[in-house]
């Protein structure tokens, strides 16, 4: 009986234990099974727990710019789904602003390049803009070693992450690309409804039948993005930023930007590369009526006529939009500053 | 199946066309050296960082405050048509005139007398798409904005950086009057653009083979005449260009210093 009782506790406790390891576990990439194969390379960087902790450490170090303020996530806060909320434009060092509006983090893994205008192939190649951007980190990398190596905590980080205590570049980013690798939205009502799990209401649905009909040629789900480049129709800005062009220098690519998600909507105010449009109503309205004809306009859009959505359709459309809020993304301890 | 009956042909062609280049099986341990020394020089003059003033073929004053170029993918070539392709892996240098110690390119080959050396001037566009891991040494990405030879926000290498003071170019931000050209542009990674990789050539047949053995360095002396970047096939006025870097008009400036490299002699 005593033994019996002795058995029943030490079962006891391991299944608590065990209960607290769940809690902690660590599970690595894993592709929602309604998602398309990742782009990213995974094969040249295995992800781990130590690997992601330090990407993570990294994300949210101010070190990384040049007077120890502005880390990753002073632009790309987890609580605006990885944007700067407010913004219309990247607020960086010293006050100064960027040109762009700050991107997600969000879904990376599957994107084929970074930035509005596709500038970087490589996300392990992506950080080093940020860092070196006058008005945004205004750092080097080479500094950023130095600063990590003086660190007392990094070098036992890295030794953990990757076997030894050396802090080079490509360490650096490999840990940084594990962390954004796993920031992974795909846990949205949009989500739930495609496994299957939930169904949506009949004004989500309605909306759903338009976002098909009028917005997935670009929005291509289930990443809500087909990752082209294309002219929205949008006024050229003040800047006159010609977008895609600068990177090709290709006449036909001027004005073009890269087509965001439309994932976490709620969460990612203001809209376009420059942040203009505060509102989902005022970037519909622009779709509706206010297409420019700039150069290079997408074919897809006629100017002035834009995309026929009626009243009705826009307040379901809308309903729809809001399916694709992901409250676990924005949440995620895992994902937050420890 | 099919997939793979392709994949194995391609690595066939690859071993094939590789044969063809490397008839050289030696091994590592039968290396001898050999150093290419880039000789900075403007016109007929030596080149001194920021103290002096030489004159471009528009007529415009200039000094230099910096000097710097990626050199890779070195090979000789043998008098009877056979060529040797130094590792790859040990084949990128980025030479600096502020740095005496970086003029030197130096590579290991196989005994024999070389009448033709060959380099790229930049990067090649395989080790400009490779992953991080691979871009160690000078091609770390790592350089600030100042002397760093990489785009962060157009990832790729800046292949050539010249920068300096001269009265003909217009005042900038910063209060002064700087011409800057940073040359770059691999060719694209997802959609076409410029190409700015260069394939130089030269002969050294007639200012002295290179013989290198074991037991000596041998050293082939090149000349490197900036003032080519103002004067070749396009001309280039600093007035009119005070700032060249990703745009079409760098190709331009490229196509001018491929002529910058012309050997002097050989140490043997």
């Amino acid at each position: 009986m005593s033994k019996r009782f002795w058995l029943f506790s030490v079962g006891f406790i391991i299944l608590v234990s065990c209960s607290k390891d769940i809690v902690d576990q660590f599970e690595g990439f894993r592709k929602p099974s309604h998602f398309p194969e990742p782009s990213y390379a995974l094969n040249n960087n295995p992800i781990t727990k130590e690997g992601f902790e330090l990407g993570r450490k990294l994300f949210y170090e101010p070190r990384l710019s040049r007077n120890n303020t502005i880390s990753c996530g002073s632009c790309h806060i987890q609580s605006s789904a990885f944007t700067q909320h407010g913004h219309d434009v990247s607020h960086g060092i010293d006050d100064r602003l960027g040109k762009r509006n700050s991107p997600p983090i969000m879904n990376l893994a599957w994107s084929p390049s970074f930035m509005w205008d596709g500038g970087v192939f490589d996300l392990d190649l992506q950080p080093i803009a940020p860092i070196t951007a006058h008005e945004e980190m205004d750092e080097s990398v080479a500094n950023v070693l130095q600063k990590l190596k003086a660190h007392p905590d990094y070098p036992k980080l890295f030794k953990k992450a990757f076997g030894s205590e050396e802090i080079t570049t490509a360490r650096m980013m490999k840990a940084l690309s594990q962390f954004m690798i796993l920031c992974v939205s795909a846990n949205a009502k949009y989500d739930r409804v495609k496994q299957g799990k939930e169904i949506f209401t009949a004004d989500e649905q309605a909306g759903y039948t338009v976002f098909q009909q009028k917005c997935s040629n670009c929005h291509a789900e289930p990443l809500l993005t087909d990752f082209s480049f294309r002219n929205n129709g949008i006024a050229i800005g003040t800047n006159n930023d010609e977008g895609r062009y600068l990177v090709t220098l290709n006449p036909a690519d001027k004005y073009k930007f890269k087509v965001p998600s439309l994932r976490n909507l709620s969460y990612t105010a203001p809209y376009m590369h420059d942040g203009r449009f505060y509102t989902l109503d005022a970037v519909i309205d622009h779709y509706r009526s206010r297409v420019q004809n700039t150069p290079n306009l997408d074919p897809s859009l006629q100017p002035g006529q834009g995309i026929a959505i009626s009243d009705d359709e826009k307040t379901k459309l809308i309903a729809f939009l809001k399916t694709l809020d992901d409250k676990d993304f924005i949440t995620n301890r895992l994902l937050s500053e420890q | 199946m099919k997939k793979y009956v392709f994949m194995a042909s391609v690595a066939m062609l690859f071993i094939v066309s590789c044969k063809k280049d490397v008839n050289d099986t030696s091994d590592e341990s039968e290396l001898v050296p050999l150093s290419v020394e880039f000789d900075n020089i403007v016109g007929g003059q030596n080149l001194f960082l920021n103290t002096v003033t030489y004159t471009n073929g528009a007529g415009e004053d200039f000094n230099v405050s910096m000097f710097q170029y990626f050199i890779s993918n070195i090979s000789l070539r043998r008098a009877d048509g056979t060529e040797y392709v130094v590792n790859q892996d040990s084949s990128y240098f980025l030479i600096r005139e502020s740095d005496a110690a970086t003029r030197f390119a130096r590579v290991k080959v196989p005994e024999g007398d070389y009448r033709q050396l060959s380099f790229i001037l930049g990067v090649d566009s395989l080790r400009s798409t490779m992953d991080i891991t691979k871009r160690t040494g000078v091609l770390d990405p790592s350089g600030g904005m100042e002397d760093g030879m990489y785009w962060g926000w157009n990832s790729g290498y800046i292949f050539v950086k010249f920068e300096g003071i001269s009265p003909s170019a217009p005042v900038d931000p910063s209060g002064q009057r700087k011409f800057r050209y940073h040359i770059g542009g691999f060719g694209g990674y997802s959609a076409p653009t410029i190409n700015n990789i260069k394939k130089i050539t030269i002969d050294l047949s007639a200012s002295g083979i290179a013989r290198p053995r074991k037991g000596r360095n041998a050293n082939i002396h090149l000349m490197v005449d900036l003032l080519k970047i103002f004067n070749n096939s396009n001309n280039l006025s600093i007035a009119t260009n005070p700032t060249v870097m990703f745009s079409d008009f760098s190709t331009n400036i490229a196509n001018n210093y491929t002529a910058m490299f012309y050997h002097d002699h050989t140490e043997n």
